[in-house]
């Protein structure tokens, strides 16, 4: 009969050192986002090749959407400066500073995602612009592959919201999530995109409140490190999508 | 357990990063505006500052700086050999269907 060998650990770690030097939280946080650029790598690769190779690609996008778009980019930048300063705070066990800086960078991602929203009412309301179709020219690529990269990092930034507004706020965050729900989906249009989308919230706070109640937790630096890097991911994705989609196709 | 990223920059250095963003921004917001490029090369060109900006980004915001190196080296060697194999094919792909045309 094979004997059994029990290993002994060391009464000061129960676990191995570990080989990068950081806790695991943070390493399974880092392979996740190596995945995610991935997929936004191949939905840009998809997107440029399209632009590059097609000279009739359509060029829609005029000084208001541009300053728009660079609003909503300035709008990110600074998300990912408040967030890094949370951060900042959670390292010296400033609670009060953590939750100021996460809200702060809640209300730069909440003000890029009305403006980017209101791009997309203005582009499929006023513009008549669909997934397959657009009145520019005959390439419908166009807005396949816009509304599927702006769209996934929509999905992106809505979704770092409501993981930030957990570690900010916890169960005092889901009356506010049901809340807006409750209004995007009363105030939107019944043929808006939207009215479909703010389920998104209704998900969120679903899920959310799994966590919540089965793992009540007190959110440590650690937690607030690990959503800072998911936060700056999104941000960085953006980095790409602004030069390419709108920068490439700007109507002067 | 002790975390090698705890010595990180101070605040200073993140208004710094966080302007020169901003100015690359801007930088590329003449670029679009002045259309002195070509698609091709002008997309090159967004490229690269995108990619300094990633950098900036994931260096200081995401203090990958302050990692170890072999985590460092391995997500930046991983993501690189990725997109590098993405985009090998890309400009000569793109560009032969510009000067070749399309059936």
């Amino acid at each position: 009969m094979a004997t059994v060998q029990h290993v002994v650990h060391d009464t000061q770690g129960a676990y191995e050192p570990s080989l990068f030097g950081t806790y695991s939280k943070k390493i399974g946080m880092w392979l996740f986002l190596a995945s995610d650029t991935l997929t936004f790598g191949a939905l840009l690769v998809a997107y440029s090749y399209g632009r590059v190779s097609n000279p009739a690609w359509p060029t829609p996008f005029n000084r208001d959407s541009i300053i728009n778009a660079t609003i909503m980019t300035a709008c990110l930048l600074s998300s990912s400066l408040t967030m890094v300063l949370a951060v900042m705070a959670g390292n010296r066990n400033d609670k009060a500073w953590v939750r100021n800086w996460l809200l702060a960078t809640m209300f730069f991602g909440a003000a890029f995602t009305v403006l980017h929203a209101m791009e997309w009412t203005k582009l499929i309301v006023v513009e008549k612009m669909t997934p397959s179709s657009n009145v520019w020219s005959s390439v419908p690529l166009f807005g396949g592959t816009f509304f599927t990269l702006t769209g996934m990092h929509m999905l992106h930034v809505t979704i770092g919201i409501i993981y930030l507004g957990v570690i900010a706020l916890r169960k005092k965050f889901l009356p506010v999530l049901l809340v807006l729900w409750a209004l995007g989906f009363f105030l939107t249009p019944a043929d808006s995109v939207f009215h479909l989308g703010i389920h998104v919230l209704l998900i969120g706070a679903v899920v959310s409140a799994i966590v919540l109640f089965l793992k009540p937790k007190d959110y440590d630096a650690n937690d607030v490190e690990v959503a800072g890097l998911y936060w700056h991911f999104v941000d960085l994705v953006w980095m790409f999508i602004f030069p390419l989609v709108y920068l490439m196709s700007t109507k002067v | 357990m002790h975390d090698v990223s705890a010595h990180t920059d101070g605040k200073m250095t993140y208004f710094w990063v966080w302007g020169a963003l901003l100015l690359l921004t801007a930088v590329e917001v003449v670029l679009a505006y002045k259309q002195i490029l070509q698609p091709v090369r002008m997309l090159q060109v967004l490229l690269v500052l995108s990619v300094i900006k990633a950098g900036l980004i994931t260096m200081y915001f995401m203090h990958l700086k302050a990692e170890l190196p072999r985590m460092r080296w391995l997500l930046t060697i991983s993501v690189t050999a990725c997109f590098f194999l993405m985009w090998v094919f890309f400009f000569r792909d793109a560009d032969r269907i510009l000067t070749l045309g399309v059936k």
